[in-house]
């Protein structure tokens, strides 16, 4: 059985309420999922994945390579 | 052009390098209440997301891959840049909604590099990943451009 950390230390995936959900727009395609139990939040992950670039701040001081 | 981005170029009043290494860079995260934009000229922890696990000043940037010069044309081209990992948050509560995420050079005084936004979130126990975009001319998080 899968577990999963939580605020109530790591609990049995079989005993959580799962929700899942998703953003899709032109600056991030983004994931979230949440654990809920006995009525409570006990996690909540999410994933960003940028899709474009902000501005640049100061390009004069970034030595990247 | 990536010689920019590598600051082999001084147009102006720049650090005094003692070496060729490259910088540190790391990611901060701020709160839905912050202002961070193309104003912003430094690392500042006013705002910033706080909660378990989460160390103020947020976490070092992959920096693996150098940047990347494409020239299309004679005239025209680009350098490009993305960190070559994912910035992750492991098992982090941060309570409040944050929906920024600031990366600046810790090795220059902090200064600010670039602001990215997205939808507001939080986490609860749980792990916030920043999934980096192709490092491609039209894609990477980082571009210097010609045109």
């Amino acid at each position: 059985m899968a577990t999963v950390f939580t605020t109530k230390g790591d609990l049995d995936e079989s005993l959580l309420e799962k929700r899942e959900g998703f953003i899709d727009n032109d600056h991030e395609y983004t994931t979230w999922v949440e654990y809920w139990h006995e009525g409570e939040l006990v996690h909540r992950s999410a994933h960003v994945m940028l899709k474009k670039a902000a501005v640049w701040l100061n390009p004069e001081v970034a030595a990247i390579g | 052009m990536s010689e920019i981005l590598t600051a082999t170029h001084n147009f102006g009043t720049a650090p005094t390098r003692g070496t060729s290494a490259a910088d540190t860079f790391k990611a901060a995260l701020y709160l839905t209440s912050a202002t961070v934009n193309a104003a912003t000229t430094a690392y500042s922890a006013t705002n910033e997301v706080s909660g378990t696990n989460y160390t103020a000043g947020g976490v070092t940037v992959t920096n693996a891959t150098a940047p990347t010069p494409a020239n299309s044309s004679p005239t025209a081209g680009v350098a490009y840049w993305t960190p070559s990992a994912s910035i992750t948050y492991t098992n982090v509560t941060l309570s409040s909604a944050f929906d920024a995420v600031l990366i600046y050079n810790s090795s220059q005084s902090n200064k600010a590099v670039s602001v990215h936004t997205f939808g507001s979130q939080t986490i609860t126990a749980g792990t916030f990943t920043l999934t980096m975009p192709s490092n491609t001319t039209t894609t990477a998080l980082l571009r210097l451009s010609t045109t």
